[in-house]
């Protein structure tokens, strides 16, 4: 037991300070992709719930394309693509290679993903605004956009809460993606200390107990936010 | 003579329809670019085929895909299995069996399956000579029995919320009905509550499903030569992007395939609650 303690301590000898490295890369993947992926689900949900049809055709490619490829395969497509396409246009351009940075790779290919989930809870939530809503507020003479942004996304935000949160711990397992591409997020640094150390089942379930624990916490969080989106609700 | 103005039959004149709103153009540019894209993949595919590396890794990728197959339906019909008990547990008032049950299904549904492999493959090395006593090191030595493992432990979680949530979604109005009626919990359970619970699962079921063959490709990271370890396999030798294009056009053919057939089978068998 003295022995584990050892592994997980902080400093030269242990492993402590890697995996509490490798827990910030992973949290701040996470977080970095969230606006992002918010950002391109809100409006690709916009553009599914448009009276156009080929505006909404044209979403519906863009999520059935992201929701069908396997994770991973996006993260290779991306990386891989992204570094040859890059690497000749940069060669074209300024006549030397360029290197993708694995941290965006990993941050498109996830936003990629967690926005054709997201616009498919957007548009749900779109669905259940009803049409008083658009028409009040056009009656007071607010404009397409101050409608949207003052009285439809008010009320989005609570309804797409409690999809958004799945998606959130979704989210937040499937950085682990990104150790294949290299970035040194927590399963890349367990990797790493199983490789020296050669105790992979307590690191692994270390690690494994390190995404419970996010879990837990974004889970508690998530409760808090979702009692202030419902606030106006009234006593359940 | 009076005379009164008929009344005028004129119609008010219709606001004039805007045909191209900024919505029809944006539309009509983003499908353009999906075309644009889609040309150019084709063009890639075209261009870029090359018989020698057909043959050399077609073969690899159709026994990849095989193994896909084999993966997932191994992995879906074993997980419902392990399901059954981890149902029973998660609806039982029993504290001790419920927490346990939710312990399970917590742990696999709040840690990455990558990380869950991992743990499992290499994990398992740490225990060799237990492993070797017990007879199971032929079962463990072999990542595919690994990944197989992994999955069905792992979707075995996500099966038992599926199933357990649609047996408590059933009404309590339907528990009583039987049991005024006379029937014995397991007439119940088959003849009640499982045939309408099973309709409110089939959709999450078929999710599962698909959410299973992606991250299928998870097992490729611990050298299984599934279509992805394959795809990999032939990338790392090639260097030619055009095989992961290869395997994306699987992949997408295939969960847009299943997804329609499960809503058609869907349609069909909720045709009785459709008015």
């Amino acid at each position: 037991m003295a022995n584990y303690m050892e592994l997980l301590a902080f400093g030269d000898s242990g492993w402590g300070d890697e995996l509490a490295h490798g827990v910030l890369v992973t949290v701040t993947l996470a977080l970095a992709t969230l606006p992002l992926g918010l950002l391109i689900g809100f409006l690709i949900a916009v553009a599914k719930n448009s009276s156009e049809p080929l505006l909404r055709k044209a979403a519906n490619v863009y999520t059935t394309i992201f929701r069908g490829l396997p994770e991973l395969l996006t993260l290779f497509l991306i990386y891989y693509g992204g570094q040859m396409a890059m690497s000749a246009l940069w060669r074209l351009l300024f006549g030397r290679a360029f290197e993708v940075n694995s941290y965006l790779a990993g941050m498109i290919a996830l936003a990629l993903m967690f926005s054709s989930y997201a616009s498919e809870v957007f548009l749900s939530a779109f669905k259940g605004i009803t049409v008083g809503q658009y028409e009040g507020a056009y009656a007071l003479g607010l404009s397409r956009f101050r409608t949207m942004l003052l009285i439809i996304v008010p009320q989005l935000v609570r309804l797409a809460l409690p999809g958004l949160s799945n998606l959130w711990l979704i989210l937040l397992k499937d950085t682990s993606l990104v150790s294949v591409i290299g970035l040194t997020d927590l399963l890349r640094n367990t990797n790493i200390a199983v490789g020296v150390t050669k105790q992979a089942f307590f690191f692994f379930f270390v690690a494994c107990s390190l995404y419970l624990v996010m879990s837990i916490i974004s889970s508690v969080g998530l409760r808090r936010i979702s009692a202030w989106a419902e606030r106006g609700q009234g006593r359940r | 003579m009076t005379y009164v103005d008929a009344p005028s039959t004129e119609r008010p004149p219709v606001a004039k329809r805007r045909t191209w709103t900024s919505a029809r153009i944006t539309g009509l540019v983003l499908m353009m670019l999906w075309a644009a894209l889609a040309l150019s993949i084709v063009y890639m595919l075209v261009a870029g085929y090359d018989p020698e590396k057909v043959a050399k890794y077609g073969p690899r990728i159709l026994s990849g895909i095989w193994v896909t197959v084999k993966l997932v339906a191994m992995s879906i019909v074993l997980g419902a299995l392990i399901s059954i008990p981890v149902v029973i547990g998660r609806l039982s008032h029993n504290p001790i069996i419920g927490g346990i049950a939710f312990g399970y299904s917590y742990f696999f549904r709040g840690t990455p399956l990558l990380a869950q492999t991992f743990l499992v493959y290499y994990g398992a090395g740490q225990f060799t000579d237990v492993l070797k006593a017990a007879g199971l090191w032929v079962f463990f030595r072999d990542a595919y029995f690994c990944a197989i493992f992994t999955f069905s432990l792992n979707t075995a979680a996500y099966q038992a919320e599926i199933l357990a949530g649609a047996i408590r979604a059933v009404p309590s109005g339907q528990w009583q009905a039987a049991d005024s009626l006379g029937l014995r919990p397991f007439t119940t359970m088959f003849k009640v509550i499982l045939p309408q619970a099973l309709i409110t699962a089939l959709r999450p079921y078929g999710n599962e499903v698909i959410l299973m063959i992606k991250g299928s490709a998870i097992a490729s990271i611990i050298t299984v030569l599934d279509l992805m370890g394959q795809t990999r396999y032939a990338f790392s030798k090639t260097y030619d992007l055009q095989i992961y294009i290869w395997a994306a056009v699987i992949y997408l053919i295939t969960v847009e395939v299943l997804r329609r057939l499960w809503e058609m089978m869907e349609r069909r068998l909720t045709r009785h609650l459709r008015r």
